[in-house]
């Protein structure tokens, strides 16, 4: 078994302040580890769904999930399995762009990415890109011997394929 | 309940509200805050004591118009007193406190997210029976939660049924009558000799409403490494948490057992090889109580105060080493007539916590067994007792020492004695008596019976200052050893005693 495989939990939480708090507090106690945290509303008008990633062995998520279970604000917790799992993340990428060679290969390679060109300056380009966090990397990699100014990630969400809800 | 006002009143909440938290005790404490417009602004006494609160609390509510605090109430209560207990806050602003509005009583509870399991999984209760059909040394670790669920009745009739001896951990401590045959006594690293060997040997381990703390299971590697482990608790988490287990079962010791009971088809044959091993270990290691000796050894004044004694009185303790000789030495037959701080370990806590007894139950002869350093620490709540009227009996082991901490000093720690004499002040009888309490110094063997039913004939408050050798220790298990790697003299009272009858054989109980 992989010892510290990424997971992605999933969490159906009630929509009101401090939610956030119990469950960012419970990692950090118990010290279970965060690689990112995603919150928004649900399709359920006073839930939210948080999306978060977490490295740690089966013991680890088992004991993660069981222990957000106890919050009583948290009302389903599930470990989204990666084959029935879509995960997107957005990203903001801010390039260093003072030359046209600069300027045309950027967006030759978000066009690539199927990413969009989102803001210009005289000198910088920003792009946005969506995607699994891989294919994201791989273009904050292309693009990084321009050099970056400035990079924002949203950490990826997740939803099950198919026609399961959680 | 407990109300505390702002700022410093909510801190100094917060070690009675972790205390509970560690022990599953429900309680509902109220905080003051400031009024709602200022919360943010470092007002004056302003703490964030939801923020502070969140992780020792099993839940915590803040109101922010006065028409929301009857459905909190009423949550925070259900909260705190149903699945597996604990700790609820309601952090009021100062200005809802204060706000008019037409009381209308709360409607149902809105609680998606807290739905606690009470009954076992029919096919786990069935895995379970297998478990125990098939061992042949079976052992029950009761916990805590056996008493907080009301199950002392279910767990009697359990071990008789399967014919397993019983330990308990701290917590456990009144879960199964301590003067049955089968009970072990407390296991962990001022356990009982027997029941930390007997756990140690048995290839079934049935723990029930126990969380398999460090202090009750020594290294967890050496810990019953040759049982299956079956594990019932209302909370999930707790299940697997610290120890693998091999059959899960998530819901109420009351109605688990009463089920599991149930599903014994046929009962379990009776393991009459292991009862009498077990038998002849537990006479051979009954830790010794009588001395005769000036200054008095605890294991003396143990023994006294058990023949002064019924069993309605409570007694409560305090932390330290007069917490763990009474829960090594001191028997318990009666669910919550024993009150301790387990999990946090809190000095100070006996004291106050027999006033809580005394009040719930004024019917009931309530003594508290406190440390001197621990009672130096509440004292001032003498005061409340003489001036309620609340006759509490409080005996302060008085061995003029930090004495836990000087025990680990003296033999971990090359005796390099830190911080841990007490000195000579205070005189605890004149520090009663100027509160208007009563007071008696105790010296001698002999004295400790007679003046505590003294005290309780008195109906007054009372203390008693007694005067212990400080250089009695207690067995223990070193920290990061097995449980049967326990270190010092372990003193039994004789070997083979012929006035000890174990009165009811397991035969009799049944088993056929
Ligand atoms: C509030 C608090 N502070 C410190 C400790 C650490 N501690 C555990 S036992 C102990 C000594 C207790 O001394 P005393 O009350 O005299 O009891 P004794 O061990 O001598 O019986 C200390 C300091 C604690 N448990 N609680
Ligand atoms: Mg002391």
């Amino acid at each position: 078994m992989d010892e510290n495989k990424t997971h992605v939990i999933s969490a159906l939480v009630l929509h009101k302040p401090g939610v956030l708090q119990r469950v960012a507090g419970l990692f950090t106690r118990r010290g279970f580890n965060i690689e990112t945290i995603t919150v928004g509303p649900s399709e359920n008008e006073g839930l939210a769904r948080m999306t978060i990633i977490s490295k740690g062995d089966e013991k680890v998520l088992e004991q993660i999930t069981k222990q957000l279970n106890k919050l009583i604000d948290v009302i389903k917790v599930r470990d989204l399995e990666p084959g029935i799992t879509v995960k997107r993340e957005l990203c903001l990428i801010k390039v260093h762009t003072v030359t046209e060679k600069a300027r045309s290969e950027v967006i030759q390679y978000t066009n690539i990415f199927r990413g969009r060109v989102v803001d210009v300056s005289p000198e910088t380009l920003t792009v946005e890109i969506t995607g699994d966090p891989e294919k994201i990397e791989a273009l904050i990699d292309l693009v990084s011997v321009f050099g970056i100014k400035e990079i924002a990630r949203t950490g990826p969400t997740a939803i099950t394929r198919g026609t399961k809800t959680i | 309940m407990c109300i505390g006002t702002s700022g410093p009143g909510a801190t100094n909440l917060i070690t009675g509200i972790a205390t509970a938290y560690m022990d599953s005790s429900p309680i509902l404490a109220i905080a003051g805050q400031v009024s709602s417009h200022l919360i943010g602004n470092d007002a004056f006494q302003e703490v964030d004591t939801i923020g502070i609160t969140m992780p020792i609390t099993k839940h915590n509510y803040q109101p922010m118009k006065a028409d929301e605090i009857p459905g909190m109430i009423k949550s925070a209560f259900y909260i705190a007193g149903t699945g597996r207990p604990g700790p609820v806050v309601l952090d009021l602003p100062k200005d809802v406190q204060e706000e008019e509005f037409e009381f209308e009583s709360a409607k149902d509870m809105e609680l998606p997210g807290y739905k606690p399991t009470l009954k076992g999984h029919p096919k786990q209760l069935k895995r379970a029976a297998k478990l125990i059909q098939e061992s042949k040394k079976p052992v029950i670790l009761a916990g805590g939660g056996i008493i907080l669920s009301g199950a002392t009745e279910e767990l009697l009739q359990f071990a008789n049924v399967i014919n397993a001896p019983v330990s308990t951990s701290l917590m456990g401590k009144g879960s199964f009558p301590e003067d049955n045959p089968l009970s072990l006594g407390m296991l962990g690293m001022h356990g009982r000799k027997v029941s930390n060997f007997i756990v140690d040997e048995c290839d079934c381990l049935i723990a029930i409403g126990c969380r398999f703390s460090d202090r009750t299971t020594g290294l967890l590697s050496k810990f019953a490494k040759n049982a299956k482990i079956l594990h019932i608790d209302v909370d999930p988490a707790e299940i697997g948490k610290n120890v693998d287990v091999d059959v899960p079962i998530v819901g109420d010791a009351k109605t688990v057992l009463g089920d599991l009971i149930n599903v014994f088809d046929p009962k379990p044959e009776l393991k009459q090889e292991w009862l009498n091993y077990v038998k002849d270990f537990k006479n051979s290691c009954i830790p010794r109580l009588s001395f005769n000796e000036v200054p008095l050894k605890p294991q003396q004044v143990i023994k006294e105060l058990s023949e002064a004694i019924t069993d309605d009185t409570i007694v409560t303790t305090d932390v330290g080493q007069n917490q763990m000789w009474m829960a090594h030495y001191f028997d318990v037959n009666n669910p919550r007539k024993f009150i301790s701080s387990g999990g946090l370990g809190t000095m100070g806590f006996g004291f106050p916590a027999a006033i809580g007894a005394k009040i719930a139950k004024p019917n009931n002869d309530v003594i508290a067994v406190c440390g001197d350093g621990g009672f130096l620490m509440v004292c001032q709540d003498l005061a409340t007792i003489k001036e309620y009227d609340i006759p509490v009996i409080i005996v302060v082991l008085d061995n003029r020492h930090l004495g836990m901490v000087a025990q680990w000093q003296k033999l971990f720690y090359d005796e390099r004695m830190s911080q841990t004499h007490l000195g000579e002040s205070p005189d605890f009888v004149k520090l009663a008596e100027s509160f208007g309490v009563k007071a008696e110094r105790i010296k001698k063997p002999g004295e400790m019976k007679e003046a505590i039913k003294r005290a309780i004939k008195s109906g007054e408050p009372y203390l008693l200052d007694v005067i212990i050798d400080p250089n009695e220790n207690l067995p223990m298990v070193p920290p990061g050893c097995g449980i049967t790697e326990i270190v010092g003299e372990y003193k039994v009272e004789r070997e083979y005693p012929d006035e000890i009858v174990v009165k009811a054989s397991a035969k009799e109980n049944g088993g056929d």
